[in-house]
């Protein structure tokens, strides 16, 4: 979304920029959750793990925020167009951005965890599938902000690459398990560690085809699934 | 565009006043039994588009037209077409509502049709499934010959659609057709339009862009006497083409 030129209606384009802030900063937010929950997990750092759940709180009211600002646009501007689609937008995406707080959280949970436990080395899958996901959850979000829809295809093609990095993981981490039984209670956290990393990047792709359709006013999901279209 | 075949197919229509062009070298073809709405900003050529659709354009001072405009595929601007066998065919209804004021409601209706020396009996059907077809029967049936002026500003605008109805017309033309009313007599106008869609096809003119997407199967966009954008409305209002029309509909226009 272009925003030049700007709107006659300067209270418009006023709700209008808040609403883009206000996910911007929960972006922000979120983006910062996992980077903080994932060195939680490499440092063995229970307070900062619980620094990140703390922070979840701030990532729902803002998602109250902006599902409440969203319907007033709706209601007061009947906005159209690429107005209409970015507002829609915002309604959907703050759903995953959510959601990638939550995910973030349960991120922190096993990192908590695992620093009580004795420590094991984690594997290099998992550092892989951080820095992927981290790179994927900043580059949705610049593509939202510039509305390009080219930066967010790439972004949503990189999913593929964390859901191959899953896999390889599952086979190390069940040898492992099968190798050495007294490491399977942690063997299993950082599985599910790596899990909550794969749905995360799950979400960041969902908010990546939804920056094509901002920006394009195109609907790239499920492309099996649909129907002929004319 | 669409499969349906087009009721008015515009051809490279241009007119104007005088020296100056209010449109200028305007293509489109309308859809029959469907409702297309023209918008765009003051100025902008819309109704001078509408008025060239029925011929009453050429009435102004100075008016002229070039180009074509087919009813049916026959040339309305034909060397041996009357333009007031045009303007039955396609009717118009104006901004403010215009019944005849020292007439009565029936007298209203009847106007356009006593001209061609009608037995009373079947005057009295026409006038009353006129009425009905413009959701005003229920409401007048009582007092049909009462002064036309005594009736709110709403139903003078049901009563001049009857009036236009009663010659029974292939298009109705609206230039601006509610923003004379309330929002309860706009609504009424506008569940009339998608009535009377179902036997004839509708342009309607507005200013309204929210009342052109509930209203519409098709919008074309003008600007400065030039057609922008046409489309199905949904796309228009939702992802339009050109950046123009984007800037018109999401109130970007300085």
């Amino acid at each position: 979304m272009t925003m030049n030129p700007t709107h006659t209606d300067r209270e418009y384009e006023a709700d209008l920029h808040s609403l883009r802030e206000r996910l911007l900063l929960m972006g922000g937010l979120v983006e910062e959750m996992i980077r903080d929950a994932l060195k939680a997990a490499i440092d063995r750092d229970a307070d900062l793990a619980r620094a990140v759940i703390e922070r979840d709180k701030q990532v729902n009211r803002s998602e109250v925020e902006v599902d409440k600002l969203c319907l007033r646009i709706l209601a007061l501007r009947q906005p159209a167009a690429s107005d209409l689609r970015f507002v829609t937008f915002a309604l959907k995406v703050v759903t995953d951005v959510e959601r990638i707080g939550d995910l973030a959280v349960n991120v922190a949970q096993r990192a908590s965890e695992l620093a009580a436990d004795p420590p094991l080395p984690l594997p290099p899958e998992i550092s892989k599938m951080s820095e992927v996901v981290q790179v994927m959850l900043h580059q949705a979000l610049d593509a939202f902000v510039r509305s390009d829809a080219e930066a967010a295809e790439a972004v949503a093609q990189r999913d593929d690459e964390v859901d191959a990095l899953y896999r390889q993981l599952f086979d190390r981490e069940l040898a492992l398990m099968r190798s050495d039984p007294a490491a399977v209670d942690r063997a299993a956290r950082q599985l599910f560690l790596a899990k909550h990393l794969e749905r995360l990047a799950d979400h960041v792709q969902n908010v990546a085809e939804m920056v094509i359709f901002m920006a394009r006013g195109k609907d790239v999901r499920h492309p099996h699934s649909r129907e002929a279209e004319d | 565009m669409s499969a349906s075949r087009p009721k008015l197919t515009v051809a490279s229509l241009t007119a104007g006043f005088g020296e100056n062009a209010a449109i200028r070298d305007i293509s489109l073809e309308l859809h029959a039994n469907a409702v297309t709405a023209i918008i765009g900003p003051s100025g902008c050529g819309k109704s001078t588009l509408l008025r060239c659709l029925n011929r009453m354009h050429e009435l102004g001072a100075g008016a002229w037209v070039k180009g074509g405009v087919r009813l049916d595929g026959d040339d309305l601007y034909g060397a041996p077409v009357d333009p007031v066998q045009v303007r039955r065919r396609i009717g118009m209804v104006f901004q403010r509502p215009n019944p005849f004021p020292s007439l009565s409601i029936f007298e209203n209706v009847a106007s356009g049709l006593k001209l061609s020396g009608m037995p009373r009996k079947d005057l009295e059907a026409l006038v009353q499934s006129s009425l009905e077809q413009a959701a005003l029967w229920d409401e007048v049936k009582d007092r049909l010959h009462r002064s036309a002026l005594a009736l709110s500003g709403g139903q003078q605008q049901r009563l001049c659609i009857a009036r236009a109805l009663a010659v029974d017309p292939q298009v109705l033309l609206m230039d601006e057709p509610a923003s004379a009313l309330d929002p309860i007599a706009t609504a009424r106008i506008e569940e009339l339009i998608h009535e009377l869609k179902r036997r004839l096809t509708v342009v309607v003119v507005t200013h309204n862009m929210q009342q052109a997407a509930r209203i519409s199967s098709h919008t074309a966009f003008l600007y400065m006497g030039e057609l922008v954008e046409y489309d199905r409305t949904e796309v228009l209002f939702t992802n339009p083409k050109v950046r123009r029309t984007e800037d018109y509909v999401t109130g970007k226009f300085g």
